[in-house]
């Protein structure tokens, strides 16, 4: 007796678990809650100067407004005022100095949110102004770090460097990047019994809001519970900062004892909470006729901001990707974190794995201009391989390298040579617009660089109607984690997905998580999930041998039954037997990343499990007399593993993509003399729209290429590398650059505006 | 009238709202007093669309359905019309872009998607053709984060094919005026009512599709006593064809304005398509882009450089002026307190004529341009008779190229009067940098743009834009 296939498991494209909620506006967000009796919204006054000692904070007209019920500075703050994730000294409201221009000082809390902004532009703060540091060239001069500079070493750089044949020097850099997400930062407090403190909260770190509250309302741990449905989108900038808007909310919900909700609107999210890096890259490499690299020096320098938060890991990732697909003998790769007087800069997709990206891509292509080769060439020369070829500057094993198969197999689905050729007779004849092409390479190491965050819980309970309720530490901000542990549940019971309910991330049913970030999501989650449901499936795979008298080994599940040879049961049969039987339903899950080690001081180990490798050709066109430029095509092809759900990979595929392509080209952080961020809202501060999202656009996954590395069910990790597949538009507009220089190498850093197009193209035009 | 309600149609059900304050925003009606929170702030500046509504108007015995943001909307421009919002479109079973969006995977985190779903719904009303281009077109005003937009765009081409029509109702007569609190919403039908409203008023603003004046309800929280909307004034929707000139009165949208004046002046259908997005196109008018005066409005150095005539009516009757001499400085005119744009006439191309228009701007879609050339030219025998030339974005108001234009007349249309007015060109102007572009990239880029004249208009076939390619 056999049932209806399964509608579900892994290894196929489930739709997005709220699609339908979606599209009908009935998914919830924290702000769509109904609002309870009483509740304050907050409104934030902020510092107008990039570095000012506070002389003194007036509260008083504020006060007075109609509707105030508290006007709260860092004095007012129960607890400790510091909300680090990393080091300490990282307050919600700044105390006797603020650093940035938007540093929130004090919290307005009133019956309506336009209370409380007009509040805020009452309270007087006398400030002493204080010299500020506004750039990353400042700040190295002066030597303005948040931490110590990190440095990474193997073999003798400056040696192989003096020997090599060929050298080259030159300085570079790449912009930051404003997440963007949809849904702003907001978080909602909510007082609960014997002071304990309910938070629902936009944050991909649900632990880490749980520590930030407890902490500024001293607290122990177990009176706050934090709860995240879903978030509009996160992308890395709701990891740490969601932290300060929901401790604010938290304080403002102790102050007044009433629920209290911290929304920043547009502006104000964009101004005071922290984007991607910007970076400034200093390099020297010595290399042979073939273009083989000797030996590479690396100075790598991000704009932290006023304090640490993540900037050390950041760096720590980028200079763990400054090889990306490459072997480099010899390396001293040095981070400086630099301490600004902007905003705090944060996590962002990648997590300076782009960034690194930038700075050998650079290097690649400054090595075979002054050769006069070919980068692909370049890069084929230096592309990972077997033993002695293999080892990172980190010292980790490349041991799943399979980038040269599926660049080979890219350049010819993409007809990269013949394109190539066209192009080429297309410049011959076009003086105003020019076209070019390029392709990028991309190995994104998969696990926090911090072995303790390598964990994950996971809470499955089987009802007796045979359903299933699943928890687990991993947050849904639109990337279909939700569906995807579904899945693996759903695999592991042989039950249809839709018997199965994913309940909101929250503190008190799935303790001490790990942000969801560093594309870990699926990895560590699906693995905890999977060991909570074999738990279970165990106990009832013993009710099931002794209802059929067969070894428990001979009890299979398969399509919402349960088979001993050619008897079977329905899935909820057996459920409500075990249940009889008195056998726990229950269980909790747990996974620790294996065979990881970092040392954080020497910069050596073996941080990542595996490897997730891509590679796409893009091809663009440039107006030679505006620099406005525009992608054409993009071809690429991205390693999942064997995927858990091929529809949601192709999301994150297109999606990184897209985010990455606007990250090189249009996407605009300006700050003024005065270290205010003029772009600020999605009028001045410009992401792709859909127009801009190339015409011919194939993304595939990788075919037949299981991860050889045991992960969940073989699958591979895809948040964030394919944001870097979209390098390739940004060395395709240097390509089109190119072509007026001669192929000479020509320094054009991403964001690739229009504006800094027609300087490059006008520089190249000049030699 | 005080007193009276704004009557509308929510989601088919008649809805009379009274005691809002008139310049709450529909976004924040809709979530706070309607609990419909579907409709989504994203950013509160017309920008990003998660906010898109559909509104709609009586036309001819069915309704016309176009987007809407509606966090730019003022509640009372609500008055008389169908609104429908996200919740509203799933009646009985999912819409079929509803459906779409879902089979298509269109949807990561959800939160821009209330908008997409309503920015396709009007796009699908609309009974246009499901082609790409199209369908950019009208997604030009909502952003996605998530998901690299491909599936929204099937979607569309998709739900295209499976659209149905949503009954029309009966919508309530809109009012001429209403208050709450201390605050008032004028709603004139005629021109001589709101001439008197002007003269009673004159430190109103004046509203035409508020999506300008819509930043200082949502973004500055303004509340002014008194707001003056000329969007119902019968004599402002006049759009004539005429032998001596296109009269685009004050209250027409760039919506209606497009096909007209995509047939007759190269580039405008192109440059209007690229003004805000079918959001704001929908609402916003030539005469509010005028009467706005910013130095990087997109239509005044086409109007400047068509030597337009705009037409002010005020208690003495009406006053006519070339719109070149409107313009006084930053955002600075010479309407009179106690005035009104009426109307602007656009001289039609005459043989001999031609005409281009280049609008420069970080992104294609939707951005607000680092600089606008627009270009006339006369020629007579392969020689440049006369030029008027407008940049937008190149000084404090939009202003001609004066030098650059006495750089060209009289000259043959060839290689060498190129190189003399981008010489010329620096003695027009001296712009300044801002976040959009350095002065030096717009001074550049004006210079460069009349290369681009030169290249499209004399006969060459090498390509000169990258988005035509």
């Amino acid at each position: 007796m056999s049932g209806p296939a399964l509608e579900g498991g892994v290894h196929r494209a489930w739709r997005h678990d709220s699609a339908e909620k979606h599209v009908t506006g009935r998914a919830v967000y924290i702000d769509d809650m109904p609002s309870l009796p009483g509740t304050q919204e907050i409104w934030l006054a902020t510092s107008p100067h990039p570095h000012a000692r506070i002389l003194s904070v007036d509260c008083a007209k504020a006060r007075a407004v109609p509707g105030v019920s508290a006007v709260i500075t860092a004095a007012d703050i129960p607890g400790v005022n510091d909300v680090a994730p990393i080091f300490s000294g990282e307050p919600i409201l700044a105390d006797g100095v603020a650093e940035y221009v938007g540093h929130p000082v004090a919290a307005i809390a009133a019956s309506d949110r336009d209370a409380a902004r007009r509040a805020a532009a009452l309270v007087a703060v006398e400030y002493e102004i204080l010299e500020p540091v506004l750039s990353i060239e400042d700040a190295l001069a002066r030597e303005s770090y948040v931490a110590r500079p990190q440095v990474m070493t193997r073999g003798d750089a400056a040696a192989a460097i003096a020997a090599a044949p060929h050298r080259i020097e030159g300085e570079a850099g790449c912009g930051g990047q404003d997440h963007f997400y949809l849904e702003g930062q907001v978080a909602l407090a909510v007082p609960q019994e014997d002071s304990a403190m309910l938070v629902h909260s936009s944050t991909q770190h649900p632990t880490e809001v749980q520590h930030g509250v407890a902490h500024t309302l001293g607290l122990a741990a177990n009176a706050v519970t934090v709860e995240v449905r879903r978030m509009g989108g996160a992308f890395g900038g709701k990891e740490s900062q969601a932290t300060i808007v929901a401790a604010i909310a938290a304080v403002a919900a102790r102050v007044t004892g009433l629920p209290a909700k911290l929304r920043l609107a547009r502006d104000e999210d964009m101004i005071v909470t922290g984007k991607r890096h910007d970076f400034l890259f200093r390099y020297e490499a010595g290399f042979d006729g073939t273009g083989r690299i000797a030996g590479l020096d690396f100075l790598f320098a991000a704009r932290a901001g006023n304090v640490a938060d993540l900037s050390t890991s950041v760096m720590g990732r980028a200079l763990c990707h400054a090889d990306n697909c490459y072997d480099i003998p010899n390396a001293l790769f040095r981070g400086f974190c630099c301490k600004t007087n902007t905003v705090s800069n944060t996590a962002f997709r990648g997590f300076g794995g782009p960034q690194g990206m930038v700075a050998i891509e650079i290097v690649i292509e400054h090595i075979a201009r002054t050769l006069g080769m070919d980068v692909e060439a370049v890069r084929r020369a230096n592309y990972y391989g077997a033993a002695p070829r293999n080892v990172a500057p980190y010292g980790q094993v490349v041991d799943d390298n399979i980038i040269e198969e599926i660049v080979d197999r890219l350049s010819e689905m993409a007809g990269y040579e013949e394109r190539r050729r066209e192009i080429a007779a297309f410049n011959e004849t076009s003086p105003v617009i020019r076209k070019g092409i390029a392709m990028v390479p991309i190995k994104f190491g998969i696990s926090f660089n911090v072995k303790s965050l390598n964990q994950a819980g996971a809470l499955v309970h089987v009802y007796t109607d045979g359903s299933v309720h699943l928890n687990h530490g991993g947050t849904e901000m639109g990337q279909g984690l939700y569906v995807k542990i579904a899945q693996v549940v759903s695999e592991a019971f042989q039950i249809d997905l839709d018997r199965i309910r994913v309940s909101p991330a929250s503190t008190d049913k799935v303790p001490n998580t790990s942000a969801t970030a560093a594309s870990s999501g699926s990895d560590l989650n699906g693995m905890a999930a999977l060991d909570a449901a074999n738990r279970i499936k165990q106990r009832m795979a013993g009710v099931a041998a002794e209802h059929f008298g067969v070894a428990p080994g001979e009890v299979r599940f398969a399509d919402n039954r349960v088979y001993a040879g050619n008897r079977s049961l329905a899935f909820d049969e057996l459920a409500k037997m075990s249940w009889a039987e008195r056998v726990s339903l229950s269980a909790t899950g747990f996974y620790r990343t294996p065979d990881i080690h970092w040392d954080a001081e020497r910069m050596q180990g073996r941080p990542f499990f595996y490897y997730a490798y891509g590679a796409c050709i893009a091809e663009v066109a440039i107006d030679t007399l505006t620099g406005e430029n525009r992608v054409l095509r993009a071809d690429m092809i991205e390693d999942c593993g064997t995927s858990l759900n091929p529809a949601i990979d192709l999301g994150q595929i297109e999606g990184g993509f897209v985010q990455g392509m606007g990250w090189v080209t249009m996407e605009e952080l300006w700050w003024d003399a005065g270290g205010r961020l003029r772009t600020h809202g999605p009028s001045t501060y410009k992401i792709p729209g859909s127009r801009d999202v190339p015409p011919v656009f194939n993304v595939h996954i990788l075919e037949d290429s299981p991860n050889p590395h045991p992960t969940i069910f073989r699958s591979k990790a895809v948040g964030e590398p394919p944001l870097m597949l979209a390098l390739s538009v940004w060395l395709a507009i240097r390509d089109a650059v190119s072509t007026l220089a001669g192929g000479r190498f020509v320094r054009l850093d991403p964001p690739a505006t229009p504006e800094r197009v027609l300087a490059a193209v006008e520089a190249a035009q000049a030699r | 009238m005080a007193g009276r309600s704004i009557r509308i149609l929510l989601n088919g059900e008649p809805c009379e709202i009274r005691g809002v304050p008139p310049a709450t925003t529909v976004l924040d009606w809709l979530r706070t007093e309607k609990a419909l929170t579907g409709t989504k702030e994203g950013c509160a500046e017309g920008d990003c669309g998660a906010c898109t509504v559909a509104l709609g108007t009586p036309d001819g015995g069915t309704m016309r359905y176009e987007a809407a943001n509606s966090c730019l909307l003022a509640v009372p421009q609500l008055d008389g019309k169908a609104l429908i919002t996200v919740e509203g479109l799933a009646n009985g079973g999912l819409h079929p872009i509803q459906r779409a969006m879902i089979e298509a995977d269109a949807s990561q985190c959800g939160f821009c998607t209330p908008g997409i779903v309503m920015a396709l719904f009007a796009f699908l009303e609309g009974g246009e053709e499901p082609e790409i281009e199209a369908i950019h077109d009208a997604l030009a005003g909502n952003l996605c984060r998530c998901t690299g937009y491909r599936p929204i765009v099937d979607a569309a081409r998709k739900a295209a094919r499976a659209r149905v029509d949503i009954p029309a109702a009966a919508v309530p007569e809109a009012g001429a005026e209403y208050r709450a609190g201390r605050q008032a919403f004028f709603a004139p039908r005629t021109l001589g009512e709101l001439v008197a409203l002007r003269e009673a008023h004159p430190e109103a603003p004046l509203l035409a599709g508020g999506t300008d004046l819509g930043l200082l309800f949502s973004k500055e929280r303004r509340a002014f006593p008194a707001v003056i909307s000329v969007a119902r004034v019968e004599e402002f929707h006049r759009l004539d064809i005429r032998e001596d000139g296109i009269e685009i009165g004050a209250a027409v949208t760039y919506t209606r304005a497009l096909p007209v004046l995509d047939a007759e002046y190269p580039g405008m259908g192109e440059l209007i398509r690229r003004i805000g997005s079918p959001q704001i196109r929908n609402l916003g008018t030539v005469g509010g882009n005028i009467g706005n005066a910013s130095p990087i409005g997109d239509t005044p150095p086409w109007l400047i450089a068509m030597d337009a005539t705009l037409a002010l009516r005020g208690p003495g009757g009406r006053r006519e002026m070339p719109v070149e001499d409107f313009f006084l400085g930053y955002r600075r005119t010479d309407l009179r307190p106690d005035e009104v744009i009426e109307s602007v006439r656009v001289p039609r191309l005459s043989a001999g004529q031609l005409f281009r228009i280049y609008k420069v701007s970080k992104r294609y879609d939707q951005d607000i341009s680092a600089v606008i050339g627009a270009y006339c030219l006369t020629l007579a025998d392969g020689r440049v008779s006369d030029a008027r030339i407008a940049y937008g974005g190149m000084a404090a108001t939009p202003k001609r190229a004066r030098a650059a234009e006495r750089a060209l007349v009289g000259r043959p249309w060839d290689e060498a009067a190129v190189a003399a007015a981008r010489r010329a060109i620096a003695e027009d102007f001296e712009p300044i940098g801002d976040f959009r572009a350095s002065a030096a990239y717009r001074a550049t880029v004006a210079a460069n743009l009349l290369r681009r004249l030169h290249l499209q208009t004399a006969g060459g076939t090498a390509p000169t834009g990258v988005f035509a390619l």
